[in-house]
Order: C-alpha cells, then structure tokens, then sequence
C-alpha cells in the first residue's frame, strides 16, 4: 500500500512536469500546427544556462528566472530563425527541422558543458515528507514541482480566458486570416506563443533536471513523455495536456514500480499506439472538423 | 477615397483580375455586381492585401496601399467582413467584436466604438457572453458587421452579406448599411450577386465579368439598362 | 535531357533495374577489390545505411509520413538476425530473411494506427518506438543479454577472399537486391495505387483503393528494408546490442535520407556516403584544430544537425534533387526550346509530383 501511494505521488509529479512539457507542444500545434520535437533540447539548454549561472555563484531563484526568461528569448528566436520560413510548406518540413534542431542544440550543449551527467541542486529538499508515522518519498521539492506548473496552468489559462494578448492568441489559432483582417499582426502572435511555449519547456527543464541528472539529452524521454501527454490531451487544448501529463505520468509510474523502470519507455510507447489507434483526437477532446 | 487603376491579378497561370479601374468616393455606395467567377471577392481580398495585386495600383486617400499586410491596412482605416463571415465560432459574440476594435485600443473612443456596435445590432447585446456559434446566419452577419464596425472604419469592404439570408434579413441588413452610409459618411464597397437588393442601395455600381469591368454606372441608371441586366445580373 | 536510342535504358521497369543493379554491382565490385581492407569495411557501412535509408525514403515518398524511429525497425531485424546466428547453423540467407520478415511484421503493428494519422503523430509515435527499442533487451535480459548484447560471429569467406572484403561484398550485396525489389514495388501496379492515394486521397478511395491497407503495407516495406539494414549491420558489426540503435540511429538515418534526397532510392546511396564520411571528416577536423574533447566528440551530430536544417531550408530534395535539376538544365540547355519537363520533385518540397520516386 504504501508503494502504491509512493507510486502514485511520483507519477502526480513526474506527471505535471510532462504536463509542462506537454502544454508547450500544445502552444506551438495551436499556433502553427507543427509539433516542435526541439522543445525538450530547448529546455535542455536553458537548464545548462541555469547551471552556468549557478557556477558563477549567482542567486538560486535568479539564476531559475534567468533560465525562465531565456526561454522566452530562445523560443522567440527559434520561431523567427528556423520556423518562419517553413510557413506553407508541407507539413513533413518543419518536423524534421525540429529534429535537425534536437540534435544541433543537444551537441553544442554536449561540446559546451560536457557530455557526462551533472548534478543540479533542487530548490527545496528531496528527502522524502513523513505523514504520522508513515514515511513517504514525496518531498518539499516535489510540492514545489506541483505549486509551479499549477502556477504556471492558471498563469495560461489566466493570459488566454481574460487579456488582450490571449484574445489575439486564440484568435490566430483558430483563424488566422480573420484575425490578419481584424489588425492582429498574426506573425508576432506566432512569435509569442514559440516563446510562451519553450517558457513552459523550460520551467519542466529546471523542474526535472534535480531529480534525473543534467546531461545533454536528459529530456528526451521527457520529451516523448510529454508528447504523449499532449496527445492524450488531444494535442489542442491547454487544459488535455494537464490531464493528459497526469495520466500519462501515473501510468509510467506504475509500469516503471511494478515492472521495472526498462518497461517505462515501452509503456509510453504502447500508450501512444493504443491511443492513436482508438482516439486519434485524444481522450479529452471532442473530435474536430478541423483536423483534417 | 479609394482609387483603383488597372489593377490586374493572377492566380499562377489563371488571370483573375484585368486592369480593373474605378473610384469609390467617401460616404458613397458603390455595388460590385457580377456572376460567381467574375472576379468580385478577388478584388476585395486584393483591397486588403490577403491576395498579392500583379499591376497597377491601390490608393486610398491618396496614398498607395498595394503591397500592405491586411493588418496594416486596417489600420488605415478599411475593414473587410470577408465573404461567409468569418465570425470565429470558438470566440464569445464579445470577444469576436472587441478583437475588431483591439488594434485601436489605446484611442480614446476605443470603449465607445465596442459600445456603439452592439447599440446598432440590438440582437447582439443580450447575446453577448454566448459562443459565436450559437448565432443563426443573420446573426453572424450582424456580427461580422458590428465587429468591421468596431474598428471604427472609413471604407468597409461587405463580400455577399446576404448569401444564405431570408429576404426579409436582407431588407433589414440593407437599410442599416445605407443608414451608415448616409449619417456617418461611411464609404461602402458592396459585392453582391444579389444585384436587385444591391442597387436598391447604392449610389453606383461597377459590373465585372471574367475579371474585367464591363459596366460602370449610377446604380439607377444601371438597373433600368435591360440589355445588361439580363446578361450579367440576371434579372 | 534525350540520350540517342541505343544509350537510353529498357523501359520496362524489371529489366531497367537489374541492368541498373548489375551496372552499380560491377562498379562496387571493382571498388572493393582495389582500396583496402579498412576502406572494405567502410563500403559495407555503405551498404546498410544506404538499404536502411532507402526504406526511410519509400515511406516518406510514397506514404508522406516520416518515421524518427527507423533504428527501432534496425533493431528488430538485427535482434532477430543475430538470434538466429546464435542458435542456429544456418546458412547466411536464412537469418538475414528473418530479420526481414521480422521487422516487416513489426512494422505492419506499429504502422496500423499510422494508416489514420498525419505526419506529426506518426512521427511522435515512432519516436516514442525509438527509446523503447533501446530498453526492451534489459527487460528481456535472459533473451537479449541485457547491455552486453549478443555476439555474432563474422561470416567466413571462401577461398582467399579477405574477410573485409567479403563483409563488404556480403552487404553491398544485399543492399542492391534490396534496392531492386524497392524499385520494382514502387513501379509496381501497388507503387502506384500508393502515389494515387498521397496525392489525392479521397479520389484513390472513390477509385475503389483502400488507402488505409496500402499506408500499412508501405510501412512494414519500409520497416523491412530497415530490417534488412538490421541483419546486414549485425554481420558487420560482429555484436548486436542496445547501444548501437540509439535515438541517434534514427537520427542519422533521417539526415542521411535528407541529404541524399528524399524519396529517391539512388539518393539514399548519397546518404550513406554522408553517414560514413561526414564523422570521419569532423574526426580529421577537430584533430587538424585540436578541439577540445567536449567539442571532438558533439561535432559530428552538430554538422547533421545542421546540414539537416539547412538542406531543409534551402533545398529540400536534397542531392539527388540537385543533380536532376542540374540534368534537366543541361537538358535544357542542350535543346533550348522544347519543352520537356523532366524535373523530379522530392516529397518534402511543396507540389506533389507523380513521378517523385524514380530509383
């Protein structure tokens, strides 16, 4: 009993970081109808500058909204360097440009700050809480993890129900050429939602790099959790990808406690095939004419 | 005033518009009049720029706006309710109508312009909070109307309002766009394949015909030239 | 650009391959006989990752879906193959078949849930596949002999032929077989029911094409041609474990059919030439310079990388899309005013084309 609670309160944590990561694949499909397979090298490489910060003895929540904003700035950058030019093309072009991406980013990280594994000090304590007189492996950096996606889901969810900004955001979600006719400069707004999403990459990235190890390719099973997340979400809407990362993070917790943590890659392998056979459009969201 | 001179566009190989020249002077109706094909909504997307203009040129108060984004060019003070309405379904009844008027929001009768555009469209008001795509077709014209409105223009570009409307909707959606006209000066570029209800309106009309203007004329003058009517306008 | 009668190849589709296989045939056979050893062994590299590539390529061209995890299917066919070799005396066709047949039946259950999916999903999902593939020998230790992985013993050559040699004569051999039966599937009446139902899906089904039947067929001959590639690789590499078929596996794989042109299987052999090469260069590079280790050991996944945004960015049908314009502005040049279009345009450029794959 109590490893299945230990089990499930990992997965709830594992489970918003893939939701993080999840939620910033959503942003960037909603935007631009392209699946950023980068996204995790992105945060890969904002925790490197986190930890370059932290080398330079700067202040630990600096150095955190540090590698926050650059997020931001990269994400920006991406969208304007490598996607732009890929607008109108088939839909093939941007994928594997986001792989050329993964691979380019995840080997100047390699060439930069090493190839081997680092550590990265978490926030908060990771020894485990005690409740009574049972003994848990949930930590306070664990409830930190939980308190800043959640931030960061009301945050979303705040900028797109009540601000100007998200107005615009979904309206060149959904129709672009309506919202260019109605003065959004539709080409910024793409812009804001890159960074707004390798933002949300890169918060999953100083989230997760305390409990696995820093190295180059660190978020790339993350990367693969989250997508399946964001397909379980129905790869569409803000509020799937939460779910979607919950669902997906209790299910490889499970596989990995009970049937050893070689299983958790395959797990999330069968659920994506199990789910795209059944439900294209995901669980959680109602089919849509417009996915064509 | 709009000023268009020989402007031609092409669709790759496919000539859709041939040096197509007119005038619409500021608080008239013109009509754009013409059977499906003839190269109407071709001109409007041109106007504002979703279709890229081949030759001549564009000039609204005297400045050229050939070339500019659509974004831009709204904000020279064109809006441009495209044809089917392009309400956006996933938005409430207000946000489709604030998104019209947010490019202007730091202006003074930002406020104002949202008020005044459910004020024209009393239907619209109760609805405010709804989903878009809870509207019927009459509705959605109304709002794709208010929401053009919203930003406040000086030249609106109206692409078949009445497609799919009941006569009686259209009487309605008429007189309130020759009311507009007439006390707000408004310039009103009107492409209709509903060529009665539209020269009931406007002041002149232009006839295109696989892309070229074959008629241009006074509006009145236009509807009693039988030849023309049954050729280009059928009725 | 015409050649004179004499000069043109048959155009029936089987014999205008094998003349083309044996040609190339002849051409690698004397290549191997005059470099070295190393060089042998280097050719053989050649070999698999062009047969690997050239699987990658048929389903992006035919089916415009993309595969980020062909290592897995490379796995699979080399699993299977060294198995075999392992506990079986069989001859060398018989676990080389195997993997083939293995991976093909992967590649059938992977693909079934692509026959409804567009190419981002598609692509998530093979990548999820790509890190499972790499876990699966240590849950299954007893079987796969966890990260140790399973040795093959190299096959013996006849007479006083090099063992290199007969590695490479082994693999270029059964990459132009493999090549051939691509080409004629895509000539084939089933290649072109495919090209019907990429480009214009609904009237190939109004055509009485079951487009859903064909994408899965497609991709377990892709996983198959991956699967050769596999049991190729396991007789060169002497040892088949989870290391070798890594995320970046794939990921070579995928620059390599960028590269050399995507959708075509003559410039899948570009990419080969660039998967085996291209290290090597960045390994004389760094030593030239002497480069910190950190930026010895990233440089080669850093030019892919960037070679395959580029390629992407700039000319996206890659080699072989450069060398047909480049023939057809000779063509033009040669005739001047007849107007004889003969331009191939790869998949991943933006109009359909149906003539996009010609091997």
């Amino acid at each position: 009993m109590g490893r299945f609670v230990d089990l499930t309160l990992n997965g709830f944590t594992y489970g918003v970081i893939y939701a993080a990561v999840a939620l910033g694949l959503v942003l960037i499909w909603r935007a631009t109808r392209i699946v950023n397979f980068a996204q995790g090298a992105l945060a890969t490489l904002t925790t490197y500058i986190a930890v370059s910060l932290l080398d330079r003895s700067v202040n630990y929540w600096l150095a955190f909204a540090g590698a926050l904003f650059a997020g931001l700035v990269i994400g920006a950058l991406t969208e304007r360097v490598f996607i732009r030019p890929l607008y109108g093309k088939p839909d093939l072009n941007p994928i594997v440009v986001s792989i050329g991406l993964l691979i380019l980013v995840e080997s100047i990280a390699g060439a930069i700050w090493g190839s081997g594994d680092r550590g990265f000090e978490p926030a908060f304590s990771q020894i485990g809480i005690s409740v009574g007189k049972t003994h848990l492996e949930f930590s306070h950096f664990d409830v930190f993890v939980l308190a800043s996606v959640l931030v960061l889901m009301v945050g979303i969810l705040v900028l797109f129900r009540w601000t100007n900004l998200g107005l615009r955001m979904r309206a060149s979600a959904f129709a672009p050429e309506v919202a260019r006719l109605l003065g959004v400069r539709v080409g910024r707004i793409l812009t804001t939602g890159w960074a707004l999403a390798t933002f949300a990459g890169a918060l999953a990235g100083l989230l997760v790099a305390p409990k696995v190890l820093l190295s180059p390719n660190m978020m790339d099973p993350i990367l693969v959790y989250g997508f399946a997340a964001a397909v379980l979400g129905g790869l569409d809407s803000p509020l799937g990808a939460l779910v979607g990362g919950i669902v997906t993070g209790l299910g490889i917790s499970y596989v990995g406690g009970y049937m050893g943590s070689s299983m958790e890659t395959v797990g999330a392998a069968v659920l994506l095939i199990v789910v795209l056979s059944i439900r294209p459009e995901g669980i959680f969201s109602r089919p849509s004419a417009r996915r064509v | 005033m709009l000023e268009i001179d020989r402007l031609s566009v092409a669709y790759g190989p496919v000539r859709a518009l041939t040096e197509v020249s007119f005038e619409a002077r500021d608080g008239s109706i013109t009509a754009v009049l013409g059977a499906n094909g003839a190269g109407k909504t071709t001109l409007l997307r041109t106007i504002t720029g979703l279709v890229p203009a081949k030759e001549g040129s564009i000039r609204y108060d005297g400045k050229e706006i050939a070339g500019l984004a659509p974004e831009e060019v709204v904000r020279r003070g064109i809006s441009h309710v495209p044809e089917g309405r392009g309400v956006i379904t996933e938005l409430t009844v207000e946000e489709n109508i604030r998104l019209g008027a947010l490019w202007r929001r730091r202006q003074p009768d930002y406020q104002e312009a949202i008020d005044r555009a459910f004020a024209l469209f009393p239907p619209l008001e109760s609805r405010r909070k709804q989903s878009a795509a809870t509207l019927s077709g009459g509705e959605r014209q109304m709002l794709a109307i208010a929401r053009a409105l919203a930003a406040k223009p000086d030249l609106l570009l109206l692409d078949e309002p009445s497609l799919g409307l009941a006569p009686l909707v259209t009487a309605e959606l008429m007189r309130i766009i020759r009311e507009l006209a007439r006390t707000d000066g408004l310039t009103v570029l009107l492409v209709e394949q509903n060529a009665r209800s539209a020269l009931s309106i406007a002041d002149v009309a232009i006839v295109l015909n696989l892309g070229r203007v074959v008629a241009s004329d006074k509006a009145a003058a236009l509807a009693s030239e039988d030849e023309l009517r049954h050729r280009y306008l059928g009725f | 650009m015409k050649l004179p009668r004499w000069l043109r190849l048959p155009t029936q589709p089987l014999l205008r391959h094998l003349l083309l296989a044996v040609a190339g045939g002849l051409v690698l056979y004397v290549i191997t006989l005059s470099v070295s050893q190393y060089d042998n062994l280097e050719l053989a590299e050649i070999g698999w990752y062009a047969i690997a590539i050239a699987g990658l390529s048929v389903l992006t061209g035919v089916n415009g879906q993309i595969s980020l995890g062909h290592g897995a299917f490379m796995a699979v066919g080399a699993y299977s193959a060294g198995l075999m070799m392992e506990h079986f005396d069989l001859p060398l066709i018989v676990p080389v078949l195997v993997a083939v047949g293995a991976a093909a039946v992967i590649g059938g259950l992977v693909g079934l849930p692509a026959t409804r999916l567009k190419g981002p999903y598609l692509a998530g999902v093979t990548l999820a596949l790509a890190f499972a593939v790499q876990d699966l020998p240590n849950k299954f230790s007893s079987l796969f002999n966890g990260d140790q992985g399973i040795i093959v013993n190299p096959p013996t050559p006849p007479g006083t032929v090099p063992a290199e040699r007969w590695l490479a004569w082994i693999t270029l051999f059964g990459a132009v077989v493999g090549m051939v039966i691509l080409a004629n599937f895509l000539r084939s009446r089933f290649g072109r029911s495919l090209r019907a139902v990429r480009d214009d899906e609904i009237a190939a089904s109004a055509a009485g094409l079951n487009p859903a039947r064909l994408r899965v067929l497609t991709f377990a001959v892709s996983a198959a041609a991956a699967g050769l590639a596999g049991g190729l690789f396991a007789l060169w590499s002497g040892i088949v474990s989870p290391d070798s078929f890594s995320l970046f596996l794939s990921i070579q794989l995928l620059a390599g059919m960028v590269i050399g042109g995507s959708g075509s299987l003559i410039g899948a052999w570009w990419g080969a030439l660039a998967l085996v090469y291209i290290p090597e260069w960045t390994q004389n590079v760094s030593g030239h310079f002497n480069l910190s280790a950190g930026v010895k050991a990233n440089m080669q996944n850093a030019v892919f990388g960037l070679l395959i945004i580029v390629i992407m960015m700039l000319a996206p049908s890659g080699i072989q899309g450069w060398l047909r314009s480049l023939w057809s502005a000779i063509g033009r040049l040669a005739r001047r005013s007849k107007g004889d279009s003969d331009q191939a345009v790869a998949p991943l450029t933006s109009t359909p084309s149906p003539e996009r794959i010609s091997p």
